[in-house]
């Protein structure tokens, strides 16, 4: 038993091992995640990063070794309810206004009405959406959705928020406003964050730790400790150390895929 | 969410009015001008006359009018089998949908019997259940609906956003739960589309039927015996009647479409 939110040894992934088209998603992932971590996952398309957001969120198993998510099997954490998740698409039901949304976790855990409508609220202000409940997904922008859709995964108050490519789709402004919201959101909740993205700048900015995969087969090539301070700001973006640091990642992912 | 002014509702509607108008009138100037015999077309005012005499009769104390009985019956026969089938229809893709391979085993057949003129079928219904009975007719409209009831529900349960069955999935959601609150709702707009055509085909189904055979107060028999016995104005009238019933019917349909998905309404409205 360690205290670590995520202890992945060994871990391996195959897709259709029977077959011809035998995919190896992950090879030998070896992570460990402590409390209040930042950590990014970043990589060129199919080194896995997905893949293992996955195994972790328990939506599909590993094919070998051992992965644990606070001290529990996957699966008994998934049951607990030990964390939440946000995609590239806010994936909000559109039958449902902003706050029956945030509510449909609670009411599959059979939460009763009052406590419902409390908890989704404190969710709300927390993205800063407070007086957004009754609107219909539809009538908010894409920025917007996105923070319903975080304020969603984190209305269990869970200790660790899986996000993968969450603001992939959203325009350059929006992104690092994005960036700046959820630090906030982070510093505030206390959440552990594993975070999936494309981005270096992105991974550098939000993180204490970056983690290099490649692909063929998916792989972890390198783990990036970011010194850059906290708390970071709009300026943070533009300090030598930073563009170092982007620097260091880039010619890692540059290795890993000459390699 | 904003409602739009009676003025600017009005204002939207005007084209379409014009267009009826500029229709009507042509009909009628046309048939005098041309002096076409009313076999061939009778002009709409000796049509919406013979209507206006029925519809006193169906209003006035004295006598029956044979007329709006048929469209009682006729509306009858459609909106039974309209239920039946549907209903049906629906019930049967909620229980397949259930075993994916149940439905992957049955849609092609239900797509095949779906480009099925189910009509030819009428005569053999009329032998099952007896030529004057009205489940002969509801039976065809019933199969008729069936199909793209049945069809469209297992599209809108089974076509479901990925990302939305992963987080069904996470909060570690029951089957029955994913059904309720993801599959249905998200079929809603499928199914209300198959209504929407179920409603006309259900009324041209019970007209058509009847033409094959049926109790005299029925439109399709009404309207084959009133053409051969060359009254065309109460044929034409007929026609009328059956065009009011499968309209009123499909916008009955729309107004439940409304009000059970507001969110498409408002959708609708404020865009």
């Amino acid at each position: 038993m360690t205290s670590a939110v995520i202890a992945a040894g060994q871990i391996n992934k195959v897709f259709n091992p029977a077959s011809e088209e035998r995919v190896v998603a992950l090879q030998d992932i070896n992570l460990e995640v402590q409390p209040g971590e930042f950590i990014s996952l970043i990589g060129p398309s199919g080194c896995g990063k997905s893949t293992l957001l996955r195994l972790i969120a328990d939506l599909i198993e590993p094919s070998t070794g051992e992965l644990q998510v606070n001290g529990k099997t996957p699966h008994q954490a998934r049951i607990d309810r030990d964390y939440g998740m946000v995609f590239q698409a806010a994936t909000l039901l559109e039958w449902r206004s902003v706050r029956k949304n945030i509510e449909l976790p609670l009411e599959i855990h059979g939460i009763r009405r009052r406590e419902r409508r409390d908890k989704a609220q404190a969710a709300l202000e927390l993205v800063e959406l407070g007086s957004f409940g009754d609107h219909w997904p539809w009538q908010l922008s894409g920025g917007m959705q996105q923070r319903v859709a975080i304020a969603r995964a984190l209305v269990f108050q869970p200790s660790l928020l899986l996000m993968d490519e969450p603001f992939g789709a959203l325009d350059e402004f929006t992104r690092e406003r994005m960036n700046m919201e959820l630090l906030r959101i982070w510093r505030e909740t206390e959440t552990t964050v594993l975070f999936v993205t494309h981005s270096i700048p992105e991974a550098i900015f939000l993180s204490s730790r970056v983690v290099v995969m490649s692909p063929r087969p998916g792989r972890i090539t390198a783990l990036v400790d970011v010194d850059l301070p906290r708390p970071r700001k709009f300026e943070t973006r533009s300090w030598p150390r930073f563009h170092e640091q982007v620097a260091e990642v880039r010619e890692l992912l540059r290795d890993a895929h000459v390699e | 969410m904003r409602q739009k002014g009676i003025r600017a509702r009005i204002r939207g509607l005007a084209p379409a009015l014009l267009v009826a108008v500029v229709f009507i009138g042509g009909w009628e100037l046309g048939v005098h001008a041309l002096g076409i015999r009313e076999f061939i077309l009778p002009p709409p005012s000796s049509i919406l006359a013979e209507f206006g005499e029925e519809l006193q009769i169906f209003l006035g104390a004295s006598g029956e009018s044979i007329l709006f009985s048929a469209a009682r019956a006729t509306l009858w026969s459609a909106v039974g089998g309209f239920v039946i089938g549907c209903g049906a229809g629906i019930l049967t893709a909620l229980v397949t949908s259930r075993w994916t391979i149940i439905s992957e085993a049955t849609m092609p057949f239900a797509i095949a019997a779906n480009s099925v003129p189910i009509i030819a079928f009428a005569p053999i219904m009329n032998n099952w259940f007896g030529i004057t009975n009205p489940a002969s007719k509801m039976a065809i409209v019933a199969v008729i609906v069936f199909f793209p009831a049945m069809i469209n529900t297992v599209r809108g349960l089974t076509l479901v956003d990925q990302g939305q069955l992963e987080l069904m999935a996470s909060w570690a959601a029951s089957p029955a739960r994913v059904l309720r609150s993801l599959r249905i709702p998200n079929a809603l707009p499928f199914i209300f589309s198959a209504l929407r055509v179920a409603s006309s085909l259900s009324v041209i189904g019970a007209v058509v039927s009847e033409f094959f055979g049926g109790p005299r107060a029925t439109l399709g028999v009404y309207i084959t015996q009133e053409a051969s016995g060359f009254n065309f104005a109460s044929a034409w009238a007929a026609i009328l009647m059956a065009s009011l019933i499968g309209i009123s019917f499909y916008v009955v349909v729309l107004l439940l479409e409304r009000w059970l998905m507001p969110w498409q309404a408002s959708l609708r409205d404020g865009g």
